[in-house]
């Protein structure tokens, strides 16, 4: 038995089950909170619009099974793909006049996006959702004996871990990020090497978009296909950003994994509290480390 | 004969400007006041304001010689923004009567707020039997449905047919601690057992947890004391943690055609719902449904329904009194009965409950449903008097 005291105990079996869902939840935020990260490492622009580009993601493959009977796995390249080119376009037209000004103006920009694409959608499609199965081969519960675990959940962990895994690798580990890092730290000093800068920022932004847009078609077999999913996670994974320190790709994923770890305990110990727990975790974190868990101080 | 023909003309101008006079301000505006962005946007919505607009038309356009107006705002789920605007309508824009007020807790506020301000409510969206029970005002009406209505079809419908021991998920605010006691009751009733339940917050998005804590209580039933989107949710993620697939059943308390279209009958079938209207009941529900489904693009539920009929009898009042005067109209609404797609032979209780026949449903399966809005077969009646609490036994004070 696991026991709070006063609280609720708990068989230990339980325990794991719970800690698990916790790590599923947790890979959702790691791999959203990681495209945030990245956008706001690289171009200093906090991407509000981030929510509402996971919900065009899960859309998009509803969207493509409905039109044209592309089935998941096609949606899983071909959705974050889509969601990369509306992202594009969102940096070509508005975005890119935002880096030399204040961090604030991006955020009011991307937050107008946000309106007006959840907006649009709640006027076609409404409230309640679209339905949108899991693939056959990733369908049904799978009993591990301490608890009945849905296969594609245990499918969405190993992916976003390849993912955050990788993103971690291209920005820290290759030329590519090297240069990226660069173009953060003096654009105009990168520039002057014949490196082509603004491209890199549109690519960085279309990056991190379509990591959200990954999410989402991970999310459209688990969540209702809804205009409003995203407006209930980015929220969420704004706190994960701030705790883990803004910027820093790694405690956007480590931050993501312990959270949705903890938000899954509270959900057993005291469920009402489960919604507030990482604001409680990020205001802790703020007033001892007001530069994140991970983040340099500036 | 001049003489005559002059004082006629000078009597009709003076009764009419006298009818003209009972609307206060020459407009009788009428407010719906809802969710149309968040959760419950779909269960009533945008779509109950094309509801009451409906209504407005059906009824001709003006009352007494008055234009009828449809003002309309979005409370977002906030009990205080609602409060605010609900004070703005009375204040500076006189409206005469808030319908719809989806969200308990939105409900009772304004309903409380309307009373102090001699205001009528006719609430069709919010489900707390606490409208009329506790919580009753003399200007407060409940419309559609309540969640003695849903716990007495759905709970009581499951517990007898062998569901005789229960987990809740419940929302954790005023309607879904109001829908879980009355569900309990009348599993009890029923001679069920209740096990144990859970609290979530509202717009709750992953219920894996929660369906964990529900799957481990070996319940044969799992009550969802919640509603839009959160039931939609905790649906379809039941599905994936096998929870019918092991022997457990699913009663979404608070479930319309909304959800379940939204859900997909793939997901949906073979569950238990309680529901004031569906558009395939008879003659007169399709031909609302049609017209509806015509303007909309989609089929009403039983808020949409109610909306109608609410701002329907409501108008009928206004003119049978000749007046907007809430205490005239409200004593007119007490008596009136109510007759219309809608309910049939519905009555109005000195609470404020109306009180008409609410119906259990099964949704089809994929095989059975022959169009994308053939969602439910009828399995019973329940009759008004049996569906909703008696007067007496409503806790509510009012004397009669």
């Amino acid at each position: 038995m696991f026991c709070i005291p006063y609280v609720k105990c708990l068989p230990l079996i339980a325990l794991y089950g719970q800690l698990l869902l916790g790590l599923i939840n947790g890979s959702f935020y790691a791999l959203l909170s990681l495209g945030l990260a990245v956008i706001f490492g690289m171009l200093r622009v906090i991407n509000f619009a981030h929510g509402a580009l996971y919900m065009l993601g899960a859309f998009v493959s509803w969207w493509l099974s409905i039109a044209f009977g592309i089935p998941y796995w096609g949606a899983l390249v071909l959705a974050p793909l889509a969601v990369g080119v509306v992202a594009v376009v969102i940096e070509k037209t508005m975005l890119h006049q935002m880096y030399r000004l204040d961090p604030l103006y991006g955020l009011l920009l991307t937050f107008g996006i946000t309106q007006v694409i959840e907006g649009t959608f709640r006027y076609f499609y409404g409230a309640s959702g679209q339905p949108y199965p899991p693939p056959a081969a990733l369908s049904g519960p799978l009993n591990l004996g301490f608890m009945i675990l849905p296969i594609y959940r245990g499918w969405v962990v190993l992916v976003s871990i390849l993912a955050c895994l990788g993103t971690w690798l291209l920005i820290e580990r290759t030329r590519i990020g090297a240069y990226l890092r660069a173009a953060t730290e003096n654009p105009v000093l990168v520039q002057t090497f014949g490196i082509n800068v603004p491209l890199m920022m549109t690519l960085t932004y279309a990056f991190g978009a379509a990591l959200a847009g990954f999410a989402g078609v991970l999310a459209a077999p688990i969540y209702q296909v809804s205009p409003l999913m995203g407006t209930n996670l980015i929220i969420i994974v704004f706190a994960v950003v701030v705790a883990g320190g803004m910027g820093s790709i790694l405690g956007a994923i480590v931050t993501g994994y312990i959270l949705g770890l903890l938000e899954g305990l509270t959900k057993v110990f005291y469920p009402e509290a489960s919604n507030i727990v990482i604001f409680v975790v990020m205001a802790i974190v703020l007033l001892l480390r007001p530069a994140g868990l991970f983040g340099r101080a500036a | 004969m001049i003489k005559a023909g002059f004082a006629g003309a000078a009597l009709a101008a003076l009764l009419a400007t006298t009818a003209q006079a009972q609307i206060a301000n020459n407009a009788l505006k009428i407010g719906v006041l809802n969710d149309q962005s968040g959760v419950y946007a779909d269960i009533g919505g945008k779509w109950s304001v094309e509801a009451a607009k409906m209504a407005v038309e059906d009824f001709g356009g003006t009352v007494l010689g008055a234009p009828i107006q449809i003002l309309s705002a979005d409370h977002q789920n906030k009990p205080d923004l609602a409060s605010t605007i609900a004070r703005q309508w009375y204040d500076v824009d006189k409206v005469a009567m808030i319908t719809e007020l989806t969200n308990s807790a939105v409900g009772l506020a304004v309903q409380a707020l309307s009373a102090e301000k001699h205001k009528i409510t006719i609430n069709t969206g919010a489900a707390s039997s606490d409208l009329t029970g506790k919580a009753c005002e003399p200007y407060g009406f409940h419309w559609a449905y309540d969640t003695h209505a849903l716990a007495t079809g759905t709970g009581g419908y499951m517990t007898k047919q062998g569901g005789d021991t229960w987990f809740f998920l419940t929302a954790d605010y005023a309607f879904g601690t109001s829908l879980q006691a009355d569900t309990t009751a009348a599993v009890e009733a029923a001679g069920g057992k209740v096990l144990g339940a859970v609290r979530h917050p509202v717009n709750n998005s992953d219920f894996s947890s929660f369906l964990l804590q529900a799957q481990a209580s070996k319940a044969k039933v799992v009550g969802l004391a919640n509603a839009g989107l959160d039931t939609t949710n905790a649906i379809k993620q039941a599905a994936e943690f096998g929870i019918v697939a092991g022997g457990q059943k699913i009663a979404g308390l608070l479930y319309t055609t909304a959800e379940v279209h939204g859900l997909g009958l793939k997901a949906a079938q073979g569950s238990i719902t309680t529901e004031g209207y569906y558009w395939d009941l008879d003659d007169k529900s399709r031909e609302f449904g049609n017209r509806f489904m015509k303007r909309t693009g989609r089929m009403p539920n039983m808020v949409h329904a109610g909306t109608y009929s609410a701002v329907m009898q409501y108008l009928k009042a206004v003119q049978a009194v000749g007046s907007d005067d809430a205490d005239k109209v409200a004593k007119k609404l007490h008596e009136m009965p109510v007759d219309d797609f809608f309910a049939k032979g519905g009555k109005v209780l000195p609470n404020g409950r109306m009180i008409h026949d609410m119906y259990l449903f099964q949704v089809k399966t994929p095989e059975e449903s022959k169009g994308e809005w053939d969602l439910y077969k009828l399995l019973a009646t329940v009759p008004g008097p049996q569906a909703y609490f008696t007067f007496q036994d409503s806790g509510c004070k009012l004397t009669n």
